[in-house]
């Protein structure tokens, strides 16, 4: 069995990817709706990995539902909550049971989310997590010893074009395409222009770049953003768009402008597909495609 | 280099306090004196604050350098006051608490909390810039530790979490790998950042770390 999303990737369509949140508990009617939703409107969907630090019901126990549902997952995995043996072992269940496609992160900080006072593990980082998978898809564990049956993943990590300053983003960015990262999701993109010159850049690697679309569901969240998260630039002429629509259609005007940069950048091939990020409005994916004309 | 200690909660030593109502009181005259948290000015507020709880303090002394083998000597010459007391408090770091700890045969409570092992970059002014990895990597990183200074110890440089130079943890810390990679492009060996750091050795030298210089 091999990824169908690596497949996608190859073919030079345009590749769309999605991503659902696990629950914090074990109800997973809402996870598992938007699975049914997106699952095939979509080329994979990723699971996020106790996204923000929040503890929550585990990406992985995501992926194999999506699996059970016919779907093809991205398993997002971080290095935040696992040592290397951890991650190794969860590498090998999430081969057995047909997952094909590992998302590498560092993860985030863990004072940014709800176990505060837990112990960051950071005992690999994300470009030592690429090199772990592909150990694993030699035959061998990290340890040095012989694996009975071994792995194969497509494996890839994110990129923030908007980080400031950009150069050392750029070094580690190559250093995880060394480290055998075939795909990227880059952090939320606004800018089209300043994305398209990223682009340039990145086109000279060969690897597969799909923009992350975050979307702005009103302006006081852009503004949020821009302001607080760290890598996400939105200029001030989308803020706008969203203060100047008429109440009760603002959420309307994030989805289209989340479609129209999809399709602007489908449009101008400038790169290779689109995740698509909805932070808690899954439901309104299938709109964002509508209105992006796909 | 300095051992970084502050004061418990007052509330927390009572706590530990709790049933010993006889105390003798050491402080450290070295680190501790530096961070104003165990030179004879702390000990003496603490002796006083204590005495108004209606404890009794049999004595105190200051240990030049209480992590230091030389402490039994400062011990043995207050033996008396300490053969007086039911409880020695300590207020030194984690190092002088475990030294008086090998010479006193009764309990020995810290008044303080050791944070870590750092720099003074003014008076007052104490910073964190090594881990005691084992491992030192700070030749390729223009003498910035990236374990110690980036928050997640990352060591192939920044994560998406980078701010404007600053950190997500605390905007008020640098990002560590901003840091180094300024200084390496300054030193013209940006070439040192795409270098690949394998996973650290954490048995490099296996805890409780021992050395013996034969």
């Amino acid at each position: 069995m091999t990824s169908s999303f690596k497949e996608a990737l190859d073919s030079g369509k345009f590749v769309v990817t999605s991503e659902i949140a696990p629950p914090k508990g074990t109800n997973l009617e809402t996870m598992l709706h938007h699975i049914e939703l997106l699952k095939d409107r979509v080329d994979a969907l990723n699971v996020t990995d106790h996204q923000s630090s929040v503890m929550r019901f585990p990406s992985i126990g995501g992926c194999l539902a999506i699996k059970e549902h016919g779907g093809e997952p991205i398993l997002q995995m971080t290095c935040r909550d696992r040592n290397r043996m951890s991650l190794q072992a969860e590498l090998l269940l999430a081969y057995t049971r047909g997952i094909r496609n590992v998302l590498c992160l560092t993860g985030d900080a863990v004072p940014v989310g709800d176990h505060k006072e837990a112990k960051g593990v950071f005992d690999l980082d994300s470009v030592q997590l690429l090199k772990a998978v592909h150990i694993l898809e030699s035959g061998q564990d990290m340890g040095g010893s012989e694996l009975d049956g071994a792995v194969e993943f497509c494996a890839g990590a994110i990129v923030t074009p908007e980080a400031n300053p950009i150069e050392p983003q750029l070094i580690k960015f190559e250093k995880k395409i060394e480290a055998g990262a075939v795909f990227f999701q880059t952090q939320a993109v606004y800018d089209m222009d300043n994305f398209a010159k990223f682009m340039q850049y990145a086109r000279q690697f060969p690897v597969k770049i799909l923009a992350g679309i975050v979307l702005l569901s009103s302006a006081r969240m852009a503004r949020y953003m821009t302001e607080n998260v760290p890598g996400i630039f939105v200029p001030q002429n989308l803020i706008d768009e969203l203060s100047d629509a008429p109440k009760g259609e603002v959420l309307a005007k994030g989805i289209e402008i989340a479609g129209r940069m999809i399709a602007t950048l489908k449009r101008n091939s400038i790169c290779d597909g689109v995740h698509i990020m909805a932070i808690g409005r899954e439901e309104v994916v299938p709109d964002i495609l509508a209105a992006a004309g796909l | 280099m300095k051992s970084i200690t502050k004061q418990k909660p007052f509330e927390e030593i009572q706590e530990l306090l709790s049933g010993f109502d006889r105390l003798f009181i050491v402080g450290c005259g070295t680190c501790a004196t530096m961070t104003r948290t165990g030179g004879t000015e702390q000990v003496i507020e603490m002796k006083e604050r204590l005495q108004e709880l209606g404890k009794r303090v049999s004595g105190y002394a200051v240990i030049p350098i209480a992590c230091d083998e030389m402490t039994k000597e400062t011990l043995k010459e207050n033996n008396r006051a300490i053969g007086d007391a039911n409880c020695i408090l300590v207020m030194a770091c984690a190092l002088g608490v475990h030294r008086v700890s090998l010479y006193i045969d009764r309990p020995v409570i810290p008044a303080l909390d050791t944070l870590f092992i750092g720099v003074e970059d003014s008076p007052g002014d104490f910073r964190e810039v090594c881990a005691q990895c084992g491992q030192c990597i700070i030749g390729e990183t223009a003498g910035i530790c990236p374990i110690t200074t980036c928050h997640k110890g990352l060591v192939n440089g920044p994560c998406g979490g980078t701010n404007n130079g600053k950190c997500e943890v605390d905007p008020e810390k640098d990002c560590a790998w901003t840091l180094i990679y300024e200084r390496l492009k300054e030193q013209g060996r940006l070439d040192l950042m795409r270098k690949y750091h394998p996973p650290h050795n954490f048995q490099v030298s296996p805890r409780p770390k021992t050395l013996k210089i034969s």
